[in-house]
Parts: C-alpha cells; structure tokens; sequence
C-alpha cells in the first residue's frame, strides 16, 4: 500500500498530542516541559514537510528551515532563563514560579 | 514501494514511541536520550518524503545543538528525581483529559479532508524535477533570492537569541585578581614614592 499524505499528518498529530500531553503532565520539571515545546514544533515541521512534499510547493521547506531556526532560539534562551532562575531559588518546579504573583 | 512502506512503518512508530518515552520517562536524562532518537527517526521520515537537506538540517541543529544543550543542563541542575514525580498523578485526568479531546479533534480534521479541485496548481514555487535539481540546490535558489529578507531575520534572531542567553547566564567573577589598566596608568608618582631625607650616620 502507497503511504500518503494521510499517514505523515497522523504521525504529526499523534506527536502534537504528546507535546500537549507532556505540558499537562509534568508540573514539577521545566525541562520535560520545554522538550514537550520541542516535540509539538517537530510535529509542525512534519506536517509543514509533508504539505510541501505532497502538493510540489517548495515554499512549506523553507518555512520548515525558519521554524527550525525559531526553535533552536527558543530553546537557548528559555534553557538560560532556566539556569538563572535555578541559580535563584534552587528549583525548577512550575509551582515555584511565582515571584511575579500579587 | 512495499520497501518504503515498511520503512515509513518502522520509522513513524519509533518517533511516536520516543515521544511517548519523552514525557514519561523517570529520569530527565533518559527523556533527553528518547528526544534525540525521535529527532533522528523525523529525520528519516523527512528523507523518505524527499527532504534530505531539512532532514540533515534536524539533525545538525536539533541532534547537535539544541538536545545537547538539554543535556547540559539537566546534567548541570541537581534534580531530585522523586520529589519530581509527585504530582504526575495529580495531573493526569486533565491532561489526559485535554489530550484526549485534542487527538479526537485532529483525527476527525483528517477523517473529514479532502484538497480543494484547484490547490495542486497554485503552488507559489513549484518543486523543480528531483532529476535537474536535486532538493538542497532547489531550496537554496528560493532560500537565497525571493526568501533573502527572511533569511537574514532569521540570522538576526539567532544572534539575539546568543546575545541574550549570554547575557542572562554570565556572572562577573569577584575571586579572581585583575590588572586594572586605568587604575595603574592613572597611578601618579607622588602615591608611589615617598622621600625621606635621612641624616648621615643616623638610619632612619
């Protein structure tokens, strides 16, 4: 059986899923949190390649390469604030995060 | 043809079981090992679809920097590992609550879509023949001339993203002893040497 455009958006889907999943699930680690971010961006790199693929628009390639370089920024910086911030208060628990509450 | 099938198969389901172990995993380093091997599998479902420039560009940039950047940090950061499981019960109707209701949605978009008659010939840069030109040339004639203002945000926001990760983590060391350049040239003779006027045979 021929795999279709069908087959590449479930795979994106499913991976979409779990990065939505991992958010929920874990509250007490920053980092599982930020890798969740990171599977969702793959699932949108996949379904952006599978488009581009499937319809002959080299376009969704190259909005591909700009998710990837959002990505990559992303995660620099939100792993800096992470550091400093576990430098602060000794924690990367989400229920820690609560300075900037009245 | 039956070959890429079962290569897409194979693939498809180690990606979506590394991204499952990702979130699941007991220990932070072991989610950062289960990322890395999703990356490298998307990587092949990109090959298979015929992106091979993106997919060594995932594994350059997402397997290189960003997973071993994760590892950095998490080995950096002292974690306690059971205290970090406690809520992960507490969580877990409404997350898989909202999951649930997230995968019935996608599925019942891809159940209920179809193309519209015209899209196969709008595309805004039709993919050249794979025979002329290979992907990473064809990319690299739209990426550098229509694509050029783009790019070079892109670079802008990468050095940004440097520029502030540098200056978020970077502590000035207070132990070290430094040469204060302005503090010695500015150093007069008069606040370095002292005349005394000594007596012949006295000593000071």
């Amino acid at each position: 059986m021929a795999i279709g455009l069908g087959h590449y958006l479930t795979v994106a889907a499913i991976l979409f899923t779990l990065g939505i999943f991992g958010i929920f699930l874990n509250r007490k680690n920053v980092i599982i949190i930020l890798m969740s971010i990171e599977l969702m961006l793959l699932a949108v790199n996949i379904n952006l390649v599978a488009f581009s693929a499937f319809l002959g628009d080299m376009v969704g390639q190259v909005f591909a390469l700009f998710v990837l370089t959002v990505a990559a920024a992303e995660a620099a910086i939100g792993l800096a604030i992470l550091v400093v911030f576990y430098r602060n208060r000794g924690s990367i628990a989400v229920e820690d995060i609560n300075s900037m509450k009245g | 043809m039956i070959v890429t099938a079962i290569a897409f198969y194979v693939f498809a389901a180690i990606t979506v079981a590394a991204g499952f172990m990702v979130i699941a995993a007991r220990n932070p380093v072991h989610s950062v090992l289960f990322l890395i091997l999703a990356f490298f599998n998307a990587a092949a479902l990109f090959v298979l679809m015929g992106a091979e420039f993106l997919a060594l560009m995932l594994v350059v940039v997402y397997v290189g920097a960003v997973a071993v950047l994760f590892l950095f940090v998490v080995m950096m950061l002292e974690i306690d590992l059971a205290e970090m499981r406690e809520g992960f019960l507490q969580y877990l109707p409404v997350g898989g609550l909202i999951g649930f209701i997230l995968l019935v949605e996608l599925v019942l978009v891809l159940g209920a879509w179809t193309f519209a008659p015209e899209a196969a010939g709008v595309a805004a840069h039709p993919a050249p023949d794979i025979a002329q030109v290979d992907n990473t040339r064809a990319l690299g004639q739209l990426l550098y001339t229509n694509y050029v203002y783009l790019f070079q945000a892109a670079g802008l926001v990468l050095l940004v993203a440097m520029v502030g990760a540098i200056v978020l983590t970077h502590r000035e060391n207070t132990k070290a002893k430094r040469q204060n350049i302005a503090r010695q040239v500015s150093r007069r003779r008069d606040q370095a040497v002292e005349i005394k006027k000594v007596d012949p045979g006295q000593g000071l």
